[in-house]
């Protein structure tokens, strides 16, 4: 069986290096895989999230050979195994040990969002109505898993460190999952615009390109949402309206 | 003594997949201070893995559907082993539970008219299975998560319950970990509710996770409730066979429900080949009657693909047995097909099915809209579990409640599909409103610390342990391989009887592995302390297994074809720790059913 080599992460907050291990690969493997082979042989106590193994958990994210991955989806033959295989944890959140970062902000932000607030029932049976072509792609958001990886590749968190002042792509996309569903009432553009900091988005689209559930995360959810806090916010008319209103 | 943090509430609840949210919104509807302790992150539960379905009696897509027709199917599928009352509450409230999820946020997909879509699944008579594409519990757990941050429970992520504190007879609380320092935590509360799920790491082919090693069952058993039918697991029919890797992932039913068909490797659609008695009026007769019934035709009947999952995994078995089965050991499950039947078959694949299509090109190189699927049966859920009250969810211990997989009643001797996320929302609603009356009815409990000492002793064991001692991943392996191989789908007494001999001798290995490094986020020793779990299990499916001599829904002993044995009728088998501390096991009659429910079974036939 051939072998290959894994450089991966290991440490805590206050001291952390790569190390080395060498072990055996075969047919179909993923990088999750072989860290576990090295977890469960060389390193018992290696740190590192997993669950569904199959993409639909979003546990498993880490950055492999620098490219932030589900490590159950990274399959081996897509990499070069003539050179060690880096495995670290995503770099935008802080460390707790080996590949496990302290990804508890983002269950903060989220808390903090207006949650989803519904229109009356149309039905008499408490039941509403809607389209299927009217939620095709608000099932697109849905998608997400949480993975993070689009936080953790966006350069406003993890180059600037916003992380008090902008939600990041994935609650962009959580913002755009109520904002754009049928039955929703609330309205959440000022906090989108205010303390959600959606300006901060320079649309370079590193989140859509990382997203594992191909979710267009800036053409489909961040633009939109842009546009509408343009339209409530700057749009003249709408300006001029509103000074008469009031 | 141990340093630890302690936290004290009125209902404490263990598990935050389907249930375990569900049944803290519920308890969390008063006043009272609801705690929610999970193994992993928030919304990471293996609820979320649930593809096909929920199963409600909406009849938005078939009118002729009502509870009165689930609750037969229900019984019907768990071979008249479930709890009659269980399976009645079921029927009559999952449309309710399905509906609440919608105001809380879901999307379903829908029908023309615009209501909620149903699709045709195993066992069910009528399109019933509420869903989105195929990542319906997806969508469920991520509704109910994001309702149930804003309603005031304290959540815990990423801790473990080692064990259940009681006080008298009354349980008092828990005591667990943190993951990532390691630090003990100890939770005092009025009323518990376990919704731990279930015990597939037992096996080595399991479509489960690292986290389902069981613990409910034990942290249950341990504290004196009794476990019902643990011999039921269900091995789900359509697992992944290639690559090695990902051997055990579940393929959805869902495949099937669209048309998806099964082939052995002479091209035979064996299914055809060997039709259940029960079902044979209920099944089609010729692969196009099976079809039409897959496109919504009311006039067909089912294709014999969605037969239930114990006998489609136990043909799948034969065909491999007797050398039928696909270059890698399973058979053929082929989607693509039909593209013979309507046009822009590849799209209507991708759309109804997205994660499949999506598993299967990035895991296995292969289209499903152009290839066939390999595929076998993977451990996938327990039909048994710990006994419940049927309307209540209480154990037999005072104040310590059970809901989702890891209680047991409903399902009787198989599970159908899509009835396991309509459990989770009408048991775990159930469990946390009845947790909730009784902390409001029982006050205050004191924790008797004097047990905390040993636990903290027991849980440290493994650093303690000499260097030399087994390491916990390899313990593990073993145990996983002689339970796939001794109790797997095929049993018989001298499998059984070898497999509990090899569990007593793993567990005096367990006893001695040793953990290294320190207690922060400590991999190896979160391992050793789950051997405890899986080893409390393991005994008990194969104690269960021996103990019944007879050929029943998931459970079938080579020597024993038979459905019962003639004179001994049906019954239930119970267990529960005896005073000595060993496990034992006695047969209970399943109670009669009342008039009504017999009626309805006839009638919905």
């Amino acid at each position: 069986m051939a072998k290959a080599t894994f450089r991966i992460w290991r440490g805590d907050a206050e001291e952390a290096q790569f190390v080395d291990y060498e072990t055996e690969v075969s047919e179909g493997m993923v990088v999750l895989d072989a860290v576990h082979r090295i977890q469960a042989e060389q390193a018992n106590d290696l740190a590192v999230r997993w669950n569904c193994k199959a993409g639909k958990c979003g546990s498993c994210s880490a950055e492999v050979n620098g490219n932030p991955k589900l490590l159950c989806m990274t399959r081996l033959n897509d990499l070069p195994l003539d050179q060690p295989v880096t495995v670290e944890p995503m770099r935008a959140f802080p460390i707790i040990k080996d590949l496990v970062t302290d990804v508890s902000w983002n269950f903060k932000v989220k808390e903090k969002m207006k949650p989803f607030t519904p229109r009356p029932p149309d039905a008499e049976d408490g039941t509403w109505r809607m389209e299927q072509e009217d939620i095709d792609h608000i099932q697109e958001f849905r998608k997400c898993i949480e993975c993070f990886l689009c936080q953790d590749v966006c350069h406003v968190l993890r180059e600037h460190d916003l992380h008090d002042e902008f939600i990041g792509p994935r609650f962009f996309v959580y913002a755009a999952s109520l904002e754009m569903h049928p039955i929703d009432t609330e309205n959440r553009l000022e906090e989108l615009k205010n303390e959600d900091g959606i300006g901060y988005c320079n649309i370079t689209k590193c989140c859509t390109k990382v997203c594992p559930e191909h979710i267009t995360i800036t053409d489909n959810a961040i633009i939109p949402l842009k546009e509408r806090v343009v339209d409530q916010f700057y749009d003249p008319i709408k300006k001029l309206f509103r000074v008469f209103k009031s | 003594m141990a340093s630890y943090e302690t936290f004290e509430y009125d209902v404490l609840i263990i598990g935050a997949g389907g249930a375990g949210l569900r049944a803290a919104i519920e308890a969390a509807t008063g006043d009272l201070k609801v705690g929610l302790v999970c193994k992993s992150l928030l919304g990471k539960a293996h609820t979320v893995m649930a593809e096909g379905g929920v199963a409600a009696a909406l009849a938005n897509v078939d009118e002729r559907d009502s509870w009165r027709a689930h609750f037969a199917d229900t019984m019907k599928g768990g071979q008249y082993l479930s709890n009659a009352r269980m399976a009645e509450l079921h029927a009559k409230e999952s449309p309710d539970r399905v509906r609440e999820l919608e105001a809380w946020g879901a999307l379903f997909d829908r029908t023309q008219d615009g209501s909620i879509l149903q699709r045709n699944f195993g066992g069910h008579q009528y399109p019933r299975l509420a869903h989105v594409g195929d990542r319906t519990g997806l969508e469920m757990i991520r509704a109910l998560q994001d309702h149930g941050i804003h309603q005031g429970i304290e959540v815990h992520m990423e801790n473990t319950i080692v064990s259940l504190l009681k006080t008298g007879d009354r349980v008092s609380g828990a005591f667990g970990y943190e993951r990532e320092k390691g630090r003990f935590k100890i939770f005092s509360a009025k009323s518990v509710v376990l919704a731990t799920g279930g015990v597939g790491k037992a096996y080595k082919i399991t479509s489960n996770s690292w986290e389902y090693t069981g613990d409910g069952h034990s942290l249950a058993y341990h504290a004196g409730a009794e476990l019902i039918d643990m011999e039921f697991v269900q091995f789900h029919p359509t697992g992944m066979v290639w690559p090695p890797s990902v051997r055990g992932i579940l393929v959805t039913e869902g495949v099937r429900g669209e048309g998806g068909i099964l082939k052995n490797s002479e091209g035979n659609r064996f299914m055809f080949d060997d039709i259940p008695e029960l079902y044979v009026n209920q099944t089609a007769d010729n692969p196009e009657e099976g079809w039409l019934y897959t496109q919504g035709d009311r006039d067909a009947r089912r294709p014999p693909e969605l037969l239930t999952r114990d006998h489609i995994a136990r043909c799948i078995v034969r065909e491999v047995q007797e050398g039928r089965g696909s270059p890698h050991g399973g058979v053929f499950l082929d989607i693509a097909w039909i593209k013979e039947k309507i046009p822009n078959a590849a799209e209507h694949i991708r759309r109804k099915l997205p994660s499949m299509y999506h598993q299967f090109k990035e895991l296995a190189d292969i289209d499903i809209t152009e290839e066939p699927m390999e595929v076998g049966p993977t451990t996938h859920y327990i039909m048994g579990g710990i006994r419940v009250d049927a309307d209540s969810q209480m154990t037999c211990v005072p104040g310590l409640f059970a809901a989702g997989e890891c209680a047991a009643g409903l399902h009787g001797a198989n599970r159908l599909g899509g009835n396991s996320l309509s459990d989770l929302l009408v048991f775990g609603k159930r469990a946390g409103e009845y947790a909730a009356q009784f902390a409001l009815e029982n006050g205050d409990i004191a924790l008797e610390e004097g047990a905390i000492d040993e636990i903290v002793q027991h849980v440290l064991k493994p650093f303690d342990n000499p260097e030399d001692g087994d390491n916990p991943y390899e313990i593990q392996a073993q145990l996983q391989e002689k339970m796939q191989e001794l109790v797997g789908i095929a049993r018989s007494q001298e499998n059984l009887t070898q497999a509990l001999e090899e569990i007593q001798s793993l567990r005096e290995k367990a006893d001695n592995v040793h953990a290294i490094g320190n207690r922060e986020y400590n991999a190896g020793w979160h391992t050793a302390l789950d051997l405890d779990c899986l080893l409390t299990v393991s005994e008990a499916i194969a104690l269960a297994a021996l103990e019944r001599r007879a050929s029943i829904g998931a459970h079938s002993r080579d020597d024993y074809p038979e459905k019962e044995e003639a004179d001994v009728g049906k019954y239930n088998t119970i267990l529960q720790k005896a005073d000595d501390g060993t496990m034992v096991i006695r047969r209970e009659p399943v109670p009669e059913l009342t008039e009504e429910s017999q009626q309805i079974i006839e009638e919905m036939g």
